[in-house]
């Protein structure tokens, strides 16, 4: 049987995301098949076909699927799954993917596996709890495994690839939902939970202005900037800069904390980068527990300084 | 209109989670408990929907031993009008748990479900969804702010890369993310004041809903631990590491 990936984008460019979750999923079979629902979105199919290890594309290009409406997609996915044509149906933890898959799961009456980070077997799948604090593996005996993926954890694949692009023509619209606006940080920097690069900054900073101080170093590491939930509590910055267990986990190359103390909730988000740097004047803070490199500094004579040096 | 605010019972959020020794679970011993902070997000949302003039009745389940019924009382504190319990000593995953409020859903006829986007122990983030799904109810999942009007409510979502609002039909499922509000604290007289309002338990055995999961734990175990590093005197010296020993810049 083979597995159903869902592909991420936004009618444009496919998502990196999706090249990662094709790698759990070649961990589990061999014959995947990539979905690419949305509007005017051929484009995306090509880019998902190049993809190292998928078998076929399916291209559902509809008004419907325009702003990805969980209702909508759901059902096309269900639809897609009704002939138990697949014994996995993949897609990114994403908020796009947290939206639709559980609903995917209930339509086909078999329970979804969320986040994971590492396939074991075919049926077994390990994901963390409590927060990052606790590693479950689990298995499921479900005839449909219904799965998000930790892009973050899977390398992505290569590309160089040519499968064939085929048209879908199933058009569901739930009559429930309806799209209103989009309102999308406009930012000419990488993508949080794609960047080689990270630069957060939590309540140390004080206030949202001071946020500048960590554009010129993330400028010159062409790094992407985060925060702590404290930070966007406070209403410094908002909330899809946030890393940690709330907000968005990211393992990137470099991770550099800033006036950050280091709750349980953070790290959730970020200890699994390759190398953490921590900058905090506090000698006890909890953060410096799991940074590769810690500077007991205050954060106002030390940005300017690395901003300088690097 | 009504809403129905399913709540859930977890392991406080500042509690430090210790994984047994065995390996079967996270060792929940004489640990505290608390109402899941999400949760806390929904109860105060369909409080404030009330207050303001929109919502007739604020309805509270949450299903459990009996020992859920102290995060009723909680909520019921709060200014939900009444709670609904439905006992079980099995642990049960998010179907499941969908499929008991899909029956809740079916008596009580509420307008509006708002409940938490994820529990912070298991983290799945599915249960609002499925609800969702199983009585074919939109869903506005994430949600930053909930404006009803005139038989429908728009929900702004917090997506990746920014904000997203759609439109739903009432009946619609909500589920909440951390700006959406701040909730309140219960205060004393408030507290006192719960214990008389109405809480009916009800067997979730009773309903005839398949409580068994195909998804087994075969173990818990505890993460990696990361070995903290070294401290560096200036930053001078930690440009170089970051060069020459990291080699990441």
């Amino acid at each position: 049987m083979a597995i159903l990936l869902i592909a991420d984008h936004d009618n444009k460019q496919l998502k990196a995301e999706t090249g990662k979750v094709l790698t759990a999923a070649q961990a589990i079979g061999s014959d995947i098949h990539i979905l690419v629902a949305g509007l005017q979105c051929r484009s995306v199919a090509e880019q998902a076909a190049q993809l190292s290890g998928v078998t076929r594309v399916l291209l559902a290009d509809d008004t419907v699927y325009q702003h990805q409406l969980a209702e909508n997609i759901a059902a096309l996915v269900t639809e897609l799954a009704k002939n138990n044509e697949y014994s996995h149906i993949l897609t990114a933890a994403t908020t796009t993917g947290k939206n639709f898959l559980p609903r995917v799961a209930a339509l086909l009456d078999v329970a979804q596996i969320s986040d994971i980070i590492a396939v074991e077997s075919p049926d077994t799948f390990v994901r963390p709890v409590y927060a990052g604090n606790a590693i479950a593996t689990v298995q499921s005996t479900d005839a449909v495994k219904v799965i998000t993926v930790r892009a973050s954890a899977f390398a992505a694949v290569a590309t160089g690839n040519t499968a064939t692009v085929e048209t879908v023509t199933i058009s569901k619209d739930s009559g429930v939902s309806r799209f209103i606006s989009e309102e999308l940080t406009k930012s000419e920097r990488p993508e949080l939970t794609a960047a080689r690069v990270v630069i957060s900054g939590g309540r140390g900073l004080q206030n949202g202005e001071n946020f500048k101080l960590l554009e010129g170093i993330a400028d010159k590491l062409n790094a992407a900037i985060g925060a702590s939930r404290a930070a966007v509590d406070a209403g410094f910055v908002p909330n899809d800069m946030q890393v940690g267990q709330t907000g968005k986990i990211v393992a990137p190359e470099l991770y550099i904390a800033v006036g950050i103390s280091g709750a349980i909730q953070h790290l959730a988000g970020m200890k699994d980068s390759k190398v953490i740097v921590a900058i905090n004047k506090d000698p006890e803070a909890p953060v410096f527990q799991v940074a590769d490199y810690g500077l007991v500094a205050d954060l106002f004579t030390a940005l300017p300084e690395l901003e300088a040096l690097l | 209109m009504k809403i129905l605010v399913p709540v859930k019972r977890v392991i406080d959020f500042n509690v430090k989670v210790r994984v047994k020794p065995d390996q079967s679970g996270v060792d929940l011993a004489n640990v505290k408990m608390a109402m899941n902070p999400f949760c806390e997000i929904a109860v105060e949302e369909a409080v404030r929907l009330k207050e303001a003039g929109i919502a007739s009745e604020v309805i509270v389940v949450s299903i459990g031993p009996a020992a859920v019924q102290e995060q009723l009382r909680t909520a019921l504190a709060l200014g939900a009008d009444r709670a609904i319990h439905l006992q079980t000593e099995q642990s049960l995953d998010s179907l499941p748990i969908a499929k008991l409020l899909a029956k809740v859903v079916a008596e009580e006829q509420p307008q509006l479900v708002i409940l938490g986007k994820q529990a912070i122990d298991s983290d799945n983030n599915q249960t609002g969804q499925m609800l969702a799904a199983l009585t074919g109810m939109g869903q506005g999942t994430f949600a930053s702010k909930v404006v009803v009007n005139d038989g429908k409510v728009q929900v702004t979502r917090e997506i990746d890369g920014g904000l997203q609002t759609v439109e739903l039909t009432l009946p619609a499922v909500v589920s909440t993310d951390l700006r959406l509000n701040e909730p309140r604290y219960a205060s004393l007289p408030n507290i006192m004041k719960a214990k008389k309002k109405p809480l009916e338990t009800k067997q979730a055995a009773d309903y005839g809903v398949t409580l068994t999961s195909n998804v087994t734990t075969l173990k818990v175990a505890a993460p990696p631990v990361r070995k903290a590093g070294v401290k560096v005197e200036s930053v001078a010296q930690l440009v170089d590491k970051l060069k020459h020993e990291a080699k990441v810049i």
